[in-house]
């Protein structure tokens, strides 16, 4: 196994956290991980991203020009990654923000309406987790217990959030596992 | 112990707390500002004081102040703050003081940008300041290998009684991987230094200084270095990747620019190219006998580096004409892609 994975949106929708929450989970889970921020002279409202490699050996490079997978939250990011992702990769849209889907016809692509999934489920800031869920829901990557477990340590100063988030994380899986079931079928 | 997932920075801090260090002078400046972030908080829960300083000047004379009195001190800072620290570093080799010094480089000269470089290399590995001195530099290529050489620095350090360096760019600064101590010591267990400037009453006074004005003096004390400078070969560390049979190119690279190369080698391994790859970790003292027998190996050497080509002239200089050298950089705070050094390996390849 070994997967590259870049997520990317605004500044202060959560790409960092679900890119560290994904890393750790996959260190808990055995496999050897790497989350790189972009660190550039960002600005706020600018766009943000982070690379994780998960793998089953010692991780070589920490950056990649080619993921197998591409979380993104807002349109500039599809714009900026959408091309790189590795054909028979996967592209988890945020379609609340992002008003249309990746123009590729070789790499699977699921859509996720994650602000209003985690609006309903009671916060869009949570449209991260949604994402997260629907990514790891569409790739059979992580194990859905040890990202869950992570989270409760991740918000462990804030407990009324873990089961908000959990939820949020739940909703994405869903989504992202009826849209693997649906490019299999 | 569990590991954690750590990023860089805050990993070299809680390296120094492990390795008994409890003092940290420094000025912010990134990619490195969460190595003075984490030890704000973390030095005083432990006892120790974390200091920011007026500028990276003050910051280096402190170290000075600190390691004369015998304590385990550190600082670190990127490019632009080591190139104003480069003045007490002169001063601690003459005075045969021990810091560590961590320098997450980023692209210059000047002020430069912010991001990966590794163009400080002949400024860790030449001395940097002015008079003939050297200082260790250890040059980690993960998370994990910047946690064990940082708490091996100030060991050495102790050792040698030398200034020591830790070179990263900022990617082993910024990046998160799963670290683990492995060892801890508290200050009171730390070897006693009987040269320290501890307070004299009832022994002779120790005298901690740089200046010998006496020519016949300095030059006694300049070759007493250099003999210093020869020992540190016995500290010299290396990596052999993929070298116990002849390969067609044999990569040199350190930092983290070694482990994006790992990862071109393994494609054009898959791909039938015979690739392997020398990875200095003390870049002073240069693993000059360890490249050579790697050398030996090889049709074609390719160095490659974040610079225009600084370690060139060191693996060069060990070569010596026998195999063509070859080299590939990229700078200003781009990095190199896996992709872009195959594609230098495959042009050698087919160049025959």
């Amino acid at each position: 196994m070994h997967s590259e994975i870049i997520m990317a949106g605004f500044g202060g929708q959560g790409v960092l956290l679900i890119g560290k929450l994904l890393a750790y989970a996959g260190m808990k889970a055995g496999n050897e991980v790497t989350w790189m921020p972009a660190y550039g002279p960002e600005m706020r409202g600018g766009t943000c991203n982070c690379t994780v490699v998960l793998s089953d050996k010692p991780v070589g490079s920490p950056i990649t020009r080619s993921p197998h997978a591409l979380i993104v939250l807002n349109l500039p990011s599809l714009e900026k990654f959408e091309s790189a992702v590795r054909p028979g990769g996967v592209i988890v849209v945020n379609t609340s923000l992002i008003n249309r889907l990746p123009a590729r016809s070789d790499v699977r692509t699921v859509p996720v309406a994650a602000n209003e999934i985690a609006q309903e489920a009671g916060t869009p800031k949570a449209a991260n987790m949604v994402a997260l869920g629907a990514f790891l829901g569409a790739t059979g990557l992580g194990d859905m217990a040890v990202v869950k477990e992570v989270l409760g340590e991740t918000f462990a100063s804030r407990p009324k959030l873990i089961d908000l988030n959990q939820t949020c994380l739940d909703r994405g899986y869903e989504i992202g596992k009826a849209c693997a079931a649906q490019a299999r079928s | 112990m569990a590991k954690k997932l750590m990023k860089g920075c805050e990993a070299i801090g809680e390296a120094a707390i492990n390795a008994g260090c409890r003092l940290f002078f420094g000025y912010p400046i990134t990619p490195q500002n969460e190595i003075p972030e984490y030890l704000s908080a973390r030095l005083p829960q432990v006892g120790g004081t974390f200091l920011q300083a007026e500028s990276e000047v003050a910051a280096s004379n402190m170290l000075y102040g600190a390691a004369g009195a015998g304590c385990r001190v550190f600082t670190s800072s990127s490019s632009p703050g080591i190139s104003l620290m480069m003045e007490a570093m002169s001063y601690l080799a003459g005075a045969e003081l021990p810091v560590v010094v961590v320098n997450i480089m980023r692209g210059g000269p000047g002020l430069g940008g912010i991001l990966p470089s590794q163009s400080d290399y002949f400024q860790a590995t030449k001395g940097g300041g002015h008079g003939d001195y050297r200082v260790l530099v250890l040059a980690p290529s993960t998370v994990q290998e910047a946690v064990d050489l940082t708490q091996d620095a100030f060991d050495l350090a102790d050792e040698y009684r030398n200034p020591v360096m830790v070179v990263g760019d900022g990617l082993i600064g910024q990046m998160m991987e799963p670290v683990e101590f492995k060892r801890t010591i508290s200050p009171e267990d730390l070897p006693p230094k009987p040269w320290a400037t501890t307070g004299c009453a009832g022994r002779k006074p120790n005298i901690i200084n740089s200046l010998l004005l006496n020519p016949e003096h300095l030059e006694a004390h300049n070759w007493h270095l250099h003999r210093k400078y020869q020992e540190m070969v016995k500290e010299i560390r290396w990596e052999d990747w993929l070298l116990d049979e002849p390969v067609d190119v044999l990569i040199v690279a350190y930092g983290t620019v070694a482990r994006i190369c790992k990862t071109a080698i393994d494609v054009l391994r898959a791909r039938g190219i015979k690739v392997g790859l020398f990875r200095p970790i003390t870049l002073y003292p240069f693993p000059e006998p360890q490249l050579s027998a790697a050398v030996d190996k090889a049709k074609k050497v390719l160095v490659t580096e974040l610079s225009t080509g600084q370690m060139l002239e060191d693996v060069r200089a060990v070569v010596a004409g026998r195999k063509p050298v070859s080299f590939f950089g990229r700078v200003g705070g781009m990095v190199m892609t896996p992709e872009e050094i195959e594609h230098e390996v495959d042009k050698l390849v087919v160049q025959g």
